[in-house]
């Protein structure tokens, strides 16, 4: 077990650009968030989010009987729900319907469920043309990338960025200006919309009394999806439910504000079933994938299984110093930030990405806005305590244990522990610029070098704590 | 079956059987603040312009007509089958696609005063894709049919799921941030987005 940090996260540091976008991006989407949730404007935000807590927490721990609610109500309402295992699953399911009913263009609205398994790259080996809607999912699509950010997909692009996507894979004239830009857009995926049979959209809450599907956007294209095309697939991961309508009331002025600062976002559409016999629009056929993919593995630890409250805002992205740094494709997985630190080793083991639990700085900043109040930090550290045992049942990390059981030793004496303290305090070498301790050289090898070089250590104090206190007690 | 498979593992994660009842649900969280109904259309009017919609006040029927007729000028336009747009005469154009349609005009259910949002229940009377397709949507409704906000939504329509396919919320008009962060109008549904509150 030997997985560290990637080296590209220097890259992403060096690059100047690169760190504007982010910083910029960010920092304007923790403003607006700000700005939507303050006392004046959402007094009940510590309710909302109390609330949310606590229904979360009801419906992951008796799942099992949502699902059955919610997919009897599906069906009631002429729809279909289809449960599958893995990402192979879902893209059988939607072959063989393709298949069966000659579909050979899917449009799809922006989902990291599907992206998640890579639905696209799935289906595209056999023949089908699977086509992203939304803008910055559209262009990341033509670039061939992974997503930046779990609400802004196309983040770390630039204008002249996308101006060079559009030149090489539309075949257009060279175009910087974004009005004009979205319009090319638009004018495309337009065609594609008309055009399509199969229209697939995520989920960002599934409603368990009314077998229904809620989908949030700003642009439109997630209600043309699944309006315009003749079958609708919805594609959730099974921890999306909430028990009832009436719950939404509370996610939707969490959801739009933690994401983007909105009170609500510009479209919100509650759909269950397919048309209705009196409907003049709307899909004849309704599918509702409800995804496992290594959740269930998740729902068994009691711990750690409030990761599954997530209903990725990406509110803990824009806070976290580390994302703000490194950015999303550093990350070993699509979902980023620490909402990726915490359910990428959940999923796939502590053993495959061990440095990811302690690339955090344990400041906090996701656990105070999480919507849903997930205790990140907490995860974080057992998570780590995961890594550890882990490293020691395959006989690693035995030097770091070491150092501990040292350390760990020399507390336990207090006479030995404070003769060390004055040694250090008399004898240990400053730097002269920053007046910061400065390790002896003998010292600095191996990995207690490599560990020092990212440390600054205080200087000693001239007295130690104990000894003020002592003169202290003395002097009363 | 994945199905078997997927709620087996779900039962036996959380230690629970097949059939059995949940724990008792926290009761829904809605607030019911008072509202009357002049500072609710003052709300609804705030919010909706304040994310780039326009919002126009007249005193009936006849004066949407009106105020219609200007607006729409040479533009061609298409209109939902609401019993309402009928009755201020709002609803009858020379035949065009709606795909192709310059201005699709609607009515809404309801509209929330605290956030400027109108919401549309899919039916024989409101298709999905007129507020959708045309570039410019125009939504004339009473005044009565505008709520404080969402608590006051989910409490007048529990279950949406019984009556229609497809209750979407608009809350202003279609909108973009992906590139570089600016706001751009208009990306897949309307880049105007209109709304005609009559008085009566």
């Amino acid at each position: 077990m030997s997985g560290s940090a990637p080296e590209s996260i220097k890259t992403t540091i060096a690059d100047p650009r690169l760190q504007l976008a982010i910083y910029t991006a960010t920092g304007r989407l923790m403003q607006h968030r700000a700005t939507s949730i303050a006392g004046d404007r959402l007094p009940q935000y510590q309710d909302l989010r109390t609330q949310a807590n606590a229904v979360k927490r009801h419906t992951i721990e008796n799942l099992d009987y949502y699902l059955e609610q919610f997919e009897a109500q599906v069906k009631a309402h002429g729809g279909k729900v289809v449960f599958c295992q893995d990402g192979a699953e879902v893209a059988d399911f939607v072959l063989g319907l393709a298949k069966e009913r000659n579909a050979r263009l899917l449009v799809k609205s922006k989902s990291m469920t599907t992206e998640e398994i890579e639905f696209n790259e799935r289906v595209e080996h056999h023949g089908l043309e699977a086509v992203e809607t939304d803008l910055g999912e559209y262009i990341i699509q033509l670039a061939q990338q992974k997503p930046y950010h779990i609400v802004a997909p196309a983040l770390h692009l630039t204008r002249f960025d996308v101006a060079d996507v559009f030149t090489k894979k539309l075949g257009i004239e060279r175009e910087v200006v974004i009005e004009k830009q979205t319009k090319i857009a638009r004018a495309v995926l337009r065609e594609k919309f008309l055009a399509a049979d199969i229209g697939i959209t995520g989920a960002n809450f599934l409603i368990a009394d009314s077998g229904a599907v809620v989908v949030v956007e700003n642009e439109g294209n997630a209600r043309l999806t699944s309006s315009a095309p003749r079958i609708h697939i919805a594609v959730a991961g099974i921890e999306k439910m909430i028990p009832r309508a009436a719950d939404l009331a509370v996610f939707l002025k969490l959801l739009g504000r933690s994401a983007t600062g909105q009170d609500m976002t510009v479209y919100t559409s509650f759909l269950s079933g397919s048309r209705r016999s009196d409907e003049t629009d709307g899909p004849e056929e309704f599918y509702v994938v409800l995804l496992d993919n290594g959740r269930t593995k998740l729902l068994a630890d009691k711990d750690k299984r409030q990761s599954l409250y997530c209903i990725r805002c990406g509110a803990c992205l824009n806070h976290c110093p580390v994302y703000r740094k490194i950015g999303g494709h550093n990350y070993p997985w699509i979902y980023s930030g620490p909402i990726g630190a915490i359910i990428t080793p959940q999923f796939h083991g502590v053993s495959q990405d061990p440095w990811l639990p302690f690339a955090s700085s344990l400041c906090g900043a996701c656990a105070e806005v999480c919507p849903v109040k997930i205790e990140i930090p907490k995860l974080l550290l057992q998570l780590r305590s995961d890594v550890t045992h882990a490293k020691q049942r395959k006989g690693e990390g035995g030097l770091e244990r070491l150092g501990f059981n040292l350390l760990a030793w020399v507390a336990g004496r207090p006479a030995l522990f404070a003769l060390l303290g004055s040694l250090g305090a008399r004898f240990m070498p400053r730097d002269k610029k920053t007046g910061w301790a400065k390790l002896p050289g003998f010292l600095q090898v191996g990995p207690l070098k490599n560990w020092i070089s990212q440390r600054e250590l205080p200087a000693p104090a001239a007295k130690s704590f104990r000894q003020l206190w002592q003169e202290r007690q003395a002097s009363k | 079956m994945s199905r078997e498979t997927v709620l087996h593992k779900v039962r036996s994660a959380l230690g629970r059987t097949p059939g059995q009842a949940p724990a008792v649900a926290p009761p829904p969280l809605l607030f019911s603040p008072a509202m009357d109904n002049e500072a609710r259309v003052a709300s609804f009017i705030g919010r909706f312009e304040a994310l780039g919609g326009k919002a126009v006040r007249v005193r009936d029927g006849a004066a949407a007509r009106a105020w219609l007729g200007e607006f729409l000028g040479e533009r061609t336009a298409v209109a939902s089958n609401s019993p309402y747009l009928r009755s201020c005469g709002c609803a009858d154009f020379p035949p065009v696609e709606v795909s192709k349609a310059d201005v699709g005009i609607t009515s809404a259910d309801y509209a929330l005063a605290e956030t400027g949002t109108l919401v549309m229940l899919s039916s024989a009377k409101e298709a999905r894709l007129v507020s959708l397709l045309p570039p410019v949507h125009v939504a004339i409704f009473p005044k009565s049919s505008i709520l404080v906000g969402l608590d006051e939504l989910f409490t007048v329509v529990p279950a949406p799921a019984e009556s229609t396919s497809a209750m979407v919320m608009i809350t202003g008009p279609s909108r973009t941030a992906d590139i570089e962060q600016i706001l751009v109008r208009g990306v897949h549904g309307p880049g105007e987005i209109y709304s005609v509150i009559v008085d009566e």
